[in-house]
């Protein structure tokens, strides 16, 4: 009796567990076409020769959006047991900008 | 692969004992005896330069020799004394205190210890090769590059190495505090000394990485003809500035807030209360560490920033006085209605409290960016930041060491030299520096060689220098004291002080393997808890079992030596280059060997450790 109850509860969670990495791997798929599709977008601009005032921000857009594709659906930062990263990730982008804000505004300004 | 082996052994086997072991609590021993032996290396340095400067113009010291005693005053201190001696006690107990059987990485760990110790010889090499650094312990651009010799070059590579180190033991003891607590030690139960740490790793993994930068800089500068801090060829002397205070500042918080650490583990413990305000103290860690980021500029008000640059700096500078009054007042409302035992730690932080206040009080003075105008480059900053640091980093740290002695050794020092110690150090400390604030506002500007008669500089400097053999006396009294009691040998139990936090549960030196059972931790300063409402034993979280250990290794010391000897070549280049190529082969040979070789470590069997009592204080 035990036993059935048993093998019940591992085939529900060997569902389960199918589902979320069907999931995963859909999110990954997609994320992993857009970021070709933005390199695509990236050199395009580049080899049409759009105003460098337009191409350079959209290019560092890009770039950051990629990192966060990278981290959050490469890098299982989207689930879980991540807070830890996050909050250094994010503390040390801050002393970065921070640190670059200065130099640019005081120093090279 | 037992302890037992080592016991009586050779000095040879204890020697490679050391240099392979991966015990954060040999490493912590390790620590201990470089920084202080760098301590007093630094110390040599600073009887020199009072001896120099107690009459005007003496002789004593040349002019350049003055220079680089001063700038290696300075370095040798603050990243080879204060900073490894901190280590030490984070290595001892930090482990013990969250109830972890090792630290995350003892691997890292070991290597961090390593590059400390090989860049610290680095730097002292340069006495023997032509003269060492002179351009002070900051190191400013342009002065520093043009600065002839090697002596500078010492200072970037040999702090580079130490730099590293730094970081290896920031980030291991990050992960140790995040991974390895016990079950039931959450963060709101770590104790103090742990919260700080652990901050201080969060700072030493932001912080450093700018002086990375700015050493390979001046590095590239120096030596292979780049012109970062040229600004004829389009560089800019005072990015220097910025990347070295940008660490620079947290780096003074990396040093104070262990050592606030200390100090709210040793006033409850002997004030038989609780920590006043645990929360506050917690949050309070993390608001300076928070707001020491956003501070640096402090240092440059004269640089000639703007008025808007400078008043932002300003108001960022005070507001960090708001998290430490806050501390100042937990420590002062603990210490209230407490029953006070005036052990030699208790006296060393009651004489810390105003000291530091003091030290607190001329950091504001100094943030009101105008009136620093006046102040800057004079002894009043001298005098300032050695109210802070000494009265501060360096109270803190022997507060600590003699606390945890006990832990560290099973000894205890001899209660009556420790107080001899403290009231030799703690007055010569103050006729050495608080008369520089004075001499600071009558016009003493720093780090000259020599001062003029009839300037009404004598006097002070008289008392200053009388000072600094008080504070010398009684560093000889703590090391007789070392020696006396090691010597003796006489073994305490694991709870000498009646103490309230987790190390304090187990044997004292504790078994390599720290805790038998892992514990069940039930609520802050949890051998207090079961003091008061159990049998004052620790209830283990698990049954007896099977103990995974990390096996030795000496690959740590083999990656340092690679960097040290790679050290000289890149600097004499020329035919010394073959070094380099010896010094990275043997690096990044050790590394590769690291990686390839599985090193699963071993177990302690259930049955050895059955013969080994209950892992209990006893
Ligand atoms: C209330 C807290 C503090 C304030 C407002 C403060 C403010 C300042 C300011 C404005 C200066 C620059 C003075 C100048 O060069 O003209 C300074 C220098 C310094 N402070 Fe502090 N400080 C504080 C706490 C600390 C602490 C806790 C430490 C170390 C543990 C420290 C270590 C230093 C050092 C080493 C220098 C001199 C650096 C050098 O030029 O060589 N300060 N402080
Ligand atoms: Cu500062």
């Amino acid at each position: 009796m035990a036993d059935h109850t048993n093998s019940v509860e591992n085939s529900e969670k060997h569902e389960f567990y199918k589902k979320k990495h069907r999931e995963q791997m859909k999110h990954q798929v997609v994320t992993f076409v857009m970021m070709i599709a933005f390199t695509l977008i990236a050199f395009g601009l580049v080899i049409a020769e759009v105003s460098a005032m337009f191409t350079i921000p959209i290019i560092l857009v890009l770039a950051a959006v990629q990192v966060l594709f990278q981290l959050y659906y490469f890098m299982h930062m989207n689930e879980e047991g991540h807070q830890w990263p996050a909050v250094m990730i994010y503390s040390g982008i801050f002393a970065a900008v921070l640190t670059i804000l200065a130099l640019t505004t005081i120093t090279w300004w | 692969m037992s302890t037992t082996a080592n016991q009586k052994a050779g000095i040879g086997s204890v020697l490679w004992d050391y240099l392979t072991t991966v015990d954060h609590k040999k490493i912590a021993i390790l620590y201990l005896i470089g920084g202080m032996f760098f301590f007093l290396v630094g110390g040599l340095q600073a009887m020199l330069i009072r001896i120099q400067l107690i009459v005007p113009e003496n002789e004593f010291l040349s002019a350049q020799f003055y220079n680089e005693v001063l700038t290696m005053h300075g370095t040798t201190m603050i990243f080879l004394a204060a900073m490894p001696l901190l280590f030490a006690l984070m290595n001892a107990v930090l482990p013990l205190q969250i109830g972890a059987r090792d630290v995350a990485f003892p691997f890292v760990n070991a290597l961090g210890f390593w590059l400390f110790f090989f860049g610290g010889i680095f730097l002292n090499i340069s006495w023997f090769t032509g003269g060492a650094p002179d351009a002070g312990w900051t190191a400013y651009a342009p002065l520093s590059v043009f600065s002839e010799g090697h002596g500078v070059d010492y200072y970037s590579i040999g702090l580079q190495i130490a730099g590293f180190g730094t970081l290896m033991a920031g980030i291991n003891f990050l992960v140790t505090v995040i991974n390895m607590r016990a079950p039931g030690m959450t963060y709101m139960r770590m104790p103090l000394f742990t919260w700080t740490s652990f901050i201080a790793s969060v700072l030493i993994l932001f912080a450093f990485p700018a002086l990375t930068v700015g050493l390979f800089l001046l590095t590239f500068d120096r030596l292979f003809g780049a012109n970062f801090f040229n600004p004829d060829m389009g560089g800019n002397a005072i990015i220097w500035e910025h990347l070295f205070w940008i660490f620079g500042h947290p780096e003074v918080y990396i040093l104070i807030l262990p050592a606030f650490g200390v100090f709210s583990e040793v006033i409850p413990a002997f004030a038989k209360k609780r920590l006043f305000g645990y929360s506050s103290m917690v949050f309070a860690t993390i608001l300076i560490a928070f707001l020491g980021f956003m501070v640096w500029a402090h240092h440059m008000f004269t640089v000639g920033l703007g008025p808007i640059a400078n008043s932002i700096f300003a108001v960022a500078t005070m507001a960090i006085a708001v998290p430490t009054g806050i501390k100042i007042f937990n420590w002062l409302f603990t210490l209230w209605g407490g029953q006070i035992r005036m052990t030699s730690p208790m006296v060393f932080a009651l004489g810390f409290i105003p000291t530091f206040t003091i030290g607190g009080m001329t950091g504001v003075m100094l943030a009101s960016a105008a009136a620093d105008f006046q102040y800057h480059d004079s002894y009043f900053v001298v005098a300032h930041f050695h109210y802070v640091i000494v009265g501060g980093v360096v109270l803190g740290i022997f507060a600590g060491l003699i606390y945890w002695w006990p832990k560290m050794f099973g000894t205890l020092l001899n209660e009556k030299l420790n107080h001899w110690f403290f009231w030799l150090f703690f007055i010569g400390f103050h006729l050495t520096f608080f008369l520089q604030h004075f001499l600071g506002l009558m016009g003493m500007p720093r780090r000259y060689w020599t001062y003029l008669e009839g300037q009404n500089l004598d006097l002070f400097n008289l008392i200053s220098t009388i000072g600094a053999f008080f504070m010398a006396v009684g560093t000889l009294v703590f090391l007789y004291n070392v020696v006396k009691t090691q010597m003796k040998g006489e073994k305490v139990s694991g709870d000498p002080w009646d103490a309230r936090t987790l190390e304090w549960s187990i044997p004292s030196p504790p078994p390599f393997y720290n805790f038998k059972q892992e514990p069940l931790v039930r609520g802050l300063d949890p051998l207090w808890i079961e003091k008061m409402q159990g049998n004052g034993k620790i209830q283990p979280a698990e049954p007896l079992g099977d103990i995974h250990m990390p096996n030795r290794s000496l690959t740590p010391f083999m990656i340092s030596l690679g960097l040290f000897i790679a050290g000289f070549g890149i600097m004499y280049q020329g035919g010394m280059w073959v070094l380099a190529g010896i010094g990275f082969a043997t690096t990044l040979g050790s590394m590769l060997y690291r990686s390839l070789k599985d090193d699963i470590g071993y177990h302690v069997h259930k049955e050895e450790l059955e013969e080994e009592g209950d892992g209990s204080n006893g």
